[in-house]
């Protein structure tokens, strides 16, 4: 037979329909802003991440990527002498115009890279290669900017700092979270854009020897050089995130729309579900009269909640999926890991068993005698 | 005649304070095996009420209720829907049919409620649907039942149980004459060739006939004595 919460649930077709869509909305916002801030953190992170870096040296006091202090090359030759030191690179980072022909502005955030060296330098090229930065005047920039930046083929020639900047590459999926998108270059004609003394850098970056342990190395490294700080990738990273998502409040308020969905949600289905009780309650006082326990009908009504969140979940993970799918063309990339899905899916049904308790409450304390009424 | 319920000094007060209300006020009724019992009385003379309370749905105020040689008048709430579900069925004016379940399966749901599943629980409720003349209507659905074959599924799923006592709370007022005459043959069958105890709550004169026994209530107590009819 099948199950009374099973088929209650889908007698009332309308009121289900409503449930749904209340469980759906709850699990496409929740999502999609929990996906959306993995985005963020992705998009913040990213530069650090996908450096190929194991550690960066950058200077004490500095709390994010963007916004780095100088400090003498001196330490980038000592680092080179540290045991478990295989590369070392430099790299500068700073926001800067982009002037377009038709002589509007946009900010953009310089990499002054070393195109010889694996570390900083950009991934992901769909047109041209890292090399093509030892050209004169050359810059790379990603696919999804273009538009932004005014560039429709390569060759096409800019201005950053009023000198001359020529696209060479492009690559795909370098998603910046500020609105200034990364523009690579290299590290010597980024120092002559800025008027950084030539023996000064921003970072410098680690490539660990094979079997090096990261810790040990981080720990000569830091107690050599002087006035700068080592992080491994995996803190810096975590730092920055840190930084725009909670200093700045970025973050906040996305978080806050995901807790928000799921208030949503918590209401319309203990909305729902109550409405759905209180339409069952003859139903409910006579199953009590027949003997059934207490638990027999929360078992009912949890059931219910449980096939709608079932229901719901499935549906509105569909949507969000193919919401995650979509962003990954824009700048804005919504992030769906399984560990979110299945995190969201217990919340999901968590949340409708929680809704449903109103009603268990109301049918604890069912009054029998009703059911005698004609 | 062995006893199926035994009612002594039975009092019951609803509310507190000065909105309470006494709705039975000692009340002593004894219902046989086998017998048919009709409870009768004005409109709020208290015959749900002892009903209920004969049905382990409301605990009594005061006195003391024994059904099959147990005092349930000393049961806590939570150990009354066992005496439900193993001695009582019940039958209601209103039918109280569950509307998104078949024919079929508002049987096997009472079955359900005692453990009985599967293709057990299937074969047992086309058995009780056969008794009450319904086997054809086991795959509809309530709404498309008149009013008295409603009554008669309600019926088989109180028989579900196989409880020994019945208690049916104006059963034939939602039915025509002839109807609700079909329902009281049926009533009465159970009692006479099942042995079981019926106890029908009725306003209706015409169900008369179908009684052992008549018991008046008014102002919540027995009016009549124990009258035979
Ligand atoms: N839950 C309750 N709370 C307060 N008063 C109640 C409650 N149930 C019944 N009463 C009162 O107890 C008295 C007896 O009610 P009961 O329903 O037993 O009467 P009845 O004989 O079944 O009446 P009717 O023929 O109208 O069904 C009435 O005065 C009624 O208002
Ligand atoms: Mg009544």
């Amino acid at each position: 037979m099948a199950s009374l919460a099973w088929r209650n649930l889908f007698h009332d077709r309308v009121r289900l329909v409503v449930t749904l869509v209340g469980i759906v909305f709850s699990v496409v916002l929740t999502s999609v802003q929990f996906g959306l801030f993995l985005g963020f953190v992705r998009a913040t992170a990213d530069l650090i991440d996908r450096s190929g870096a194991d550690l960066w040296i950058l200077s004490r006091g500095v709390v994010n990527l963007e916004n780095g202090i100088p400090f003498t090359e001196r330490k980038y030759h000592q680092a080179l002498g540290v045991d478990g030191v295989a590369e070392a690179r430099r790299l500068t980072i700073n926001f800067s115009t982009w002037k377009k022909p038709n002589g509007s502005d946009e900010s953009i955030l310089l990499m002054g890279v070393e195109p010889e060296g694996g570390l900083g330098i950009p991934w992901n090229l769909v047109a041209g290669r890292v090399e093509d930065l030892r050209q004169p005047d050359a810059v790379i920039i990603d696919e999804l900017y273009k538009e932004k930046l005014g560039v429709t083929e390569l060759g096409q020639v800019f201005e950053i700092q009023g000198r001359r900047a020529r696209v060479v590459g492009m690559t795909r999926g370098i998603r910046i979270f500020t609105t200034s998108p990364a523009v690579f270059t290299t590290i010597d004609r980024a120092r002559q854009y800025f008027g950084l003394p030539r023996d000064q850098t921003i970072y410098v970056l680690i490539r660990l020897a094979a079997g090096a342990d990261p810790e040990e190395v981080r720990q000569s490294l830091q107690s050599r050089l002087s006035y700068v700080e080592v992080l491994t990738t995996a803190a810096f990273a975590r730092k920055q995130a840190f930084y725009w998502m909670f200093e700045t409040g970025a973050g906040v308020s996305v978080l806050i729309a995901a807790l928000l969905g799921l208030v949503v949600g918590v209401v319309v289905v203990a909305q729902t579900i109550y409405a759905s009780t209180m339409d069952h309650l003859r139903e409910y006082g006579t199953l009590k009269a027949m003997g059934a326990s207490n638990g027999y009908l929360y078992g009912v009504i949890i059931r219910q909640a449980l096939i709608s969140g079932a229901i719901g979940y499935a549906l509105g993970i569909l949507i969000s999926i193919i919401v995650s799918e979509t962003s990954l063309s824009t700048t804005t990339a919504i992030i769906l890991p399984w560990w979110l899905l299945l995190v969201l899916f217990v919340i999901t049904q968590v949340m409708c068993v929680a809704a449903s308790m109103v009603s268990i409450n109301k049918v604890t304390r069912l009054d029998p005698a009703m059911i005698f009424k004609g | 005649m062995a006893v199926a319920i035994e009612v002594g000094g039975v009092t019951k007060s609803f509310g507190s304070g000065d909105a309470v209300v006494h709705a039975l006020v000692g009340v002593d009724l004894t219902v046989n095996t086998g017998e048919v019992l009709f409870l009768m009385g004005p409109s709020g003379s208290g015959k749900t009420t002892l009903l209920s309370i004969m049905g382990c749905i409301l605990r009594p105020t005061g006195g003391v209720v024994v059904i099959g040689g147990e005092e349930v008048s000393r049961l806590t709430e939570r150990e009354m829907p066992r005496v439900r579900l193993e001695r009582i069925g019940f039958i209601f004016q209103g039918f109280n049919l569950f509307p998104a379940l078949t024919v079929q399966e508002n049987v096997e749901l009472a079955l359900d409620l005692k453990g009985v599943r599967g293709g057990k629980a299937r074969h047992r409720s086309r058995e009780l649907l056969e008794r009450v003349g319904l086997l054809d209507k086991a795959t509809q659905w309530p709404t498309n039942l008149s009013g008295g074959q409603k009554q008669r599924v309600a019926i088989a799923r109180a028989l579900a149980g196989e409880p020994a006592i019945i208690l049916a709370d104006e059963p034939t007022a939602a039915l025509d004459g002839t109807t609700g005459r079909a329902i009281l043959d049926l009533l009465r069958e159970l009692a006479h060739e099942r042995g079981r105890s019926v106890v029908i709550v009725t306003h209706d004169n015409r169900a008369l006939p179908y009684a052992d026994r008549i018991v008046t209530i008014e102002d919540g107590r027995i009016s009549n004595g124990e009258g035979v009819k």
